[in-house]
């Protein structure tokens, strides 16, 4: 099978992270295995984004993937991490096929607004129930791997974060390049045209929402078995506001974007915090105006105009 | 008997919160196409002021009556300095970004103005109940209500009317109406769009600021306020339809008399009847109950 | 040069990832604290202030070997105390990773910290992970240790079921005949659970109590105004509250607008804090709550002289009960620290955590002993009052003190079960 650059750049990145990680300080390896959790969550974000959607409710997902994972130990004593994280998948490609039908018909400011009226709805719902621990949520137990119980759950899960993620990151990259994924584009570009064309813009839409679901019950997952909680904030709208805030800050053109931004923002958040533990909000403000002021097209456009100097 | 007169008020009690908390929110929207996220910033901003301007007030020994007075101007100017600090210190260098961007921008401002606040105000709660006890209370049945509350809803009425009769029947107004309804085509016929907005900004920030004053006699201002706020002030301007002031006014009685029927019928669906109302409303309308029909361009 | 794409992402992650690996040098005499509270948001100004300003004073003044006996020596088993101080915002996973990154990052000899019921659940199989001694000094929920044992991580701070177990005892005794109890909570966690524990409780004791409405506004909602229409459609004898914070000196002030409060006695299970802050607005005969022996319901000792004292005199305000539990989260600390000492001059961290374990020390709060939870978990005695106005100063009356075993639970029995069998071993005299 012939790799295309796109496919080389995200294994070379892959044996990278995978080779760096038992030299990684521990803090370290924890805030990339959960960024990459919430790259994935982004990456659904920034798919629907490029079909001029924006969602502000993938916290639904992200809190449905969390809780399976978390339920399925807690309840039927599910282990495995991939058996837990294809639930997590399942539960949440099942919620987006029915809500999706609804949801697909939406545009603009009236998708964003029914996506966020839905997870705030989950999170009412899961705020109510006290067998789950209502806001406090619930600890998920420790995930084996194929029957195996690591001791150093930690660098597991991280090295399983890598795998997972570069997988989809890779698959995704493939997507946006088939004419699935570039009906996305025209949809943004002009959804009337594309219907003219004979293609089914509400076919591409729904489909492109299941994906974007699975990828964030999938982020959710991982979160869940990283952190080791889940909670109702998980689905809370500011939850959902930070991932469309890091797909901007990322930038549409690249999903590898995806990822180096989530992992930034962890990064900015955790230095800000200790940095200015009274004014770390104030920081991350400044930082985000900036990024939005000097560049336009998120973070991804440094390395669109570094590669241009190189060439 | 009671119950349903208790729904009816206290609905409308809250509904009239919510409208002028969501008016400044949904003129914003209408004529600058910004969903101002700060929106609650302002808020948050009014009810520090009016809480700080009151107690100073009050302990110079000044007339209570006049604590009415001063509420109002810690609104303007509240409403006013904070406006123009984030109009012309940061909207402006971001005009004619993505619709969603200009959300982030907004919520970015929202993150350094609570700081701001805590630098400020720090994070004791602020109280100036007097305004809000001195009007007393009015006997009905076993129940009482604050007459505050029930001139909030004269408040209320008197912001929608003004607001109704300015874009209605005034030239400004009228010209509002024009931009709102179409930008590009204004500018073309030489209105200056940005001095609307610099205006629009503006009262939409003083409304903002206004609800804050008016909430802080009858709350403990803390920080946070302002995020509590706008996702409510959202969910009613989304239900009314975006830029529609009739829909605001629509949707905070709609939200309001909701919200009021679960306290007293199903204290345990609050939490969530609001969301509800909001999928129902945009299941039926999708684009909210007083949305105009967009041209399709192609 | 289109192959480079990888190369970039590769630059980009190894420079961000050198530049946050740089470690942190400390200087290995000091102890170094990690303390965690709420400094910014709603649960600030209540709870996060007070605790952060008891965490500098206790800090500053073991460092200078100033707290009366028996905490005269100076630091932790000689160390001085270097605090590391961290916002608690931002929900459970943000604290995961804050913690990790204290613990891995800045290499903090223990942690202090979190008042919030859903960090410490979220937290608690995290020091284990990472094995380090931990103490939460304020979360209420009886969950952590009721659900399994912990090693390196101690609650010095009693359980909310004390709050509300307490509170059921109290209203009966003031007011034997109380038939029908009004509720207004805020719908999270810790509203539910304390509305939980409280009419579970109550209706043990004096089986029949009626419920006229019990309201679940949500958390920071500040107006009211439907819920006390509703709560007056109820009359009843009391109307229990575990609101905290802006949300309970709103009810008050909008309960007492409209008269509510003349009708329906409030009780307020964290009224405590709020009573030097706007005692012209709590009617007399509130029944006010501290969450244990704290403020104005702490025992007259020379420690708590001492810490309400040097308290005013920096702050200019009085210490309120997540001061209390800050101050004794720190000498408890301290005490264990000491304790070890016998055995080891410099004692590991093993030795410290073997020597909290089942420890009782002495605080600004009387006796705190940790108890039950396989001795990890504090228990206090209970205290309640009426709150009236003496000579236009805010003061507590008709004090009825619970001791700690007639309000918490044996060891080993969950509060949950303990309610449901009525209270077996309480004793209450």
């Amino acid at each position: 099978m012939r790799t295309d650059p796109g496919t080389r750049g995200f294994l070379i990145a892959a044996a990278v992270l995978l080779a760096a990680g038992p030299f990684l300080p521990k803090w370290l390896s924890y805030i990339a295995t959960i960024s990459l959790g919430y790259a994935l969550v982004v990456a659904g974000v920034v798919l629907l984004m490029r079909a001029g959607l924006v969602s502000f409710g993938q916290g639904l997902y992200f809190c449905l993937g969390g809780y399976a994972v978390g339920a399925a130990g807690k309840y039927w004593n599910l282990g495995d991490a991939f058996v837990l994280l294809a639930a997590a998948v399942a539960v949440s490609v099942a919620v987006a096929a029915l809500l999706g039908l609804l949801l697909a018909r939406y545009r603009e400011i009236f998708f964003a607004m029914f996506t966020m009226a839905f997870s705030m709805i989950l999170y009412g719902l899961l705020s109510k129930s006290q067998a789950l621990g209502s806001t406090d949520g619930f600890n998920v137990s420790h995930a084996t791997f194929l029957g195996y119980a690591p001791v150093a759950l930690q660098g597991w899960l991280y090295a399983a974060a890598v795998v997972l993620s570069m997988a989809v990151a890779i698959a995704l990259q493939r997507y946006l390049r088939s004419g699935m994924g570039y009906a996305g584009d025209a949809i943004r570009e002009n959804e009337i045209r594309v219907e003219y064309l004979g293609i089914s813009v509400y076919r591409v839409v729904y489909l492109k929402y299941l994906v974007a679901a699975g990828l964030g019950g999938l982020g959710g997952g991982l979160a869940a078995l990283a952190s080791g909680h889940v909670g109702p904030d998980m689905a809370y709208w500011t939850t959902s506001g930070e991932f469309v805030f890091v797909a901007l800050l990322g930038g549409t053109q690249h999903i590898a974007a995806a990822f180096a931004a989530s992992f930034l923002f962890e990064l900015i958040k955790t230095y800000a915090f200790e940095l200015s533990p009274y004014t770390w909000q104030m920081m991350l403000g400044v930082v985000l105006l900036a990024i939005i002021l000097f560049l336009p097209s998120g973070l991804w456009s440094l390395v669109a105009r570094g590669r241009e100097a190189l060439r | 008997m009671f119950t349903l007169t208790a729904i009816l008020v206290d609905g409308t009690i809250y509904a009239s919160w919510l409208f002028i908390v969501a008016a400044g929110l949904t003129l914003v929207y209408g004529v600058m196409r910004i969903l101002n996220l700060a929106h609650g910033s302002l808020y948050a901003v009014g009810a520090y002021t009016a809480a700080s301007a009151i107690t100073w007030y009050l302990s110079a020994g000044h007339a209570p009556a006049g604590s009415y007075l001063v509420l109002l101007a810690a609104a303007l100017a509240a409403g006013t300095v904070t406006g123009l600090l984030i109009e012309r210190g940061v909207l402006r260098l971001m005009y004619g970004r993505d619709e969603v961007v200009m959300i982030l921008v907004t919520y970015a401002v929202l993150l350094i103005l609570e700081d701001v606040i805590k630098l400020i105000w720090g994070v004791e709660s602020y109280s100036a109940y007097q305004p809000y006890q001195l009007l007393g209370r009015l006997q009905f049945g076993p129940m009482t209500f604050a007459n505050y509350d029930l001139a909030l809803i004269a408040v209320a009425a008197a912001v929608a009317i003004a607001m109704w009769w300015t874009l209605n029947r005034t030239r400004r107004g009228k010209l509002l109406l024009v931009v709102i309804h179409d930008r590009e085509m204004s500018a073309a016929l030489g209105i200056d769009v940005t001095r609307v907005f610099v205006v629009t900004f503006l009262i939409g920030g003083v409304l903002g600021a206004a609800a804050g004053a008016l909430t802080a006699p009858v709350v403990s201002v803390v920080p946070g306020i302002g995020v509590e706020v706008i996702v409510l002030a959202f969910a009613v301007v989304v239900i009314g339809g975006l830029g529609s002031v009739q829909g605001a006014l629509v949707g905070s009685l709609i939200v309001g008399i909701a919200r009021a029927a679960a306290v007293h019928l199903l204290p345990e669906v609050e939490l969530f009847v609001i969301y509800g109302v909001m999928c129902l409303v945009l299941a039926v309308r999708p684009a909210g109950l007083f949305a105009r029909p967009a041209a399709r361009k192609i | 040069m289109k192959g480079n794409k990888a190369m970039h992402i590769g630059l980009a992650l190894g420079a961000v990832v050198a530049a946050a690996a740089a470690p942190v040098p400390a200087v290995a005499q000091d102890y170094k604290l990690g303390l965690v509270t709420f400094l910014s948001g709603g649960a600030a100004g209540p709870f996060g202030i007070p605790a952060r300003n008891a965490g500098e004073l206790i800090v500053d003044a073991i460092n200078a070997g100033k707290v009366p006996a028996p905490y005269a020596s100076k630091g932790i088993a000689g160390r001085t105390i270097q605090p590391v101080w961290v916002d608690e915002a931002g929900g459970p996973s943000k604290q995961v990773t804050e913690y990790r990154a204290l613990v891995q990052k800045q290499g903090v000899d223990a942690v202090i910290g979190y008042i919030s019921s859903g960090d410490c659940l979220a937290l608690a199989p995290v020091t284990e992970e990472l094995k380090k001694l931990t103490i939460f000094f304020d979360c209420g929920t009886p969950r952590v240790f009721e659900e399994r044992p912990y090693t390196y991580l101690f609650r010095t701070g009693p359980t909310a079921l004390m709050d509300s177990l307490g509170a059921a005892r109290y209203i009966l005794a003031q007011n034997p005949g109380v038939a029908k109890v009004n509720g207004i909570n805020q719908n999270y966690a810790w509203g539910q659970d304390s509305w939980n524990d409280f009419i579970a409780s109550l209706q043990k004791l004096k089986p029949g109590v009626q419920v006229g409405t019990s309201q679940m506004p949500k958390i920071f909602a500040g107006q009211y105004s439907a819920e006390i229409s509703a709560l007056q459609l109820q009359n009843a004898a009391f109307i229990h509250s575990s609101f905290w914070g802006g949300d309970m000196e709103s009810f008050v002030q909008q309960g007492r607008a409209r008269g509510l409060l003349d009708k329906q006695v409030a009780i307020l299970t964290t009224g405590e804090t709020a009573m030097f802050r706007i005692p012209e607005q709590i009617p007399e005969g509130t029944v006010i709550g501290g969450r244990g022996p704290y403020g104005v319901f702490a025992p007259d000792n020379a420690l708590n002289k001492w810490f309400r004292e040097q308290y005013f005199n920096r702050f200019n305000t009085w210490p309120t009960y997540p001061s209390y539990k800050m101050a004794q989260a720190i000498l408890g600390l301290k005490a264990a620290a000491e304790k070890a000492m016998a055995k080891n001059p410099k004692p590991a961290e093993a030795d410290v955590i073997a020597a909290l374990e089942h420890l009782s020390f002495e605080a600004p709060s009387g006796t705190v002993k940790m108890a039950i939870g396989k001795g990890h978990q504090a228990v206090q005695e209970m205290v309640y009052g009426r709150f009236k106005l003496q000579g236009g100063k805010p003061a507590i009356v008709n004090v009825v003190r619970y001791p700690a075993e007639c309000v918490n639970p044996p060891d080993g029995v969950t509060s949950e079960q303990w309610i449901k069998q009525g209270f077996p071993g309480a004793k209450c005299n």
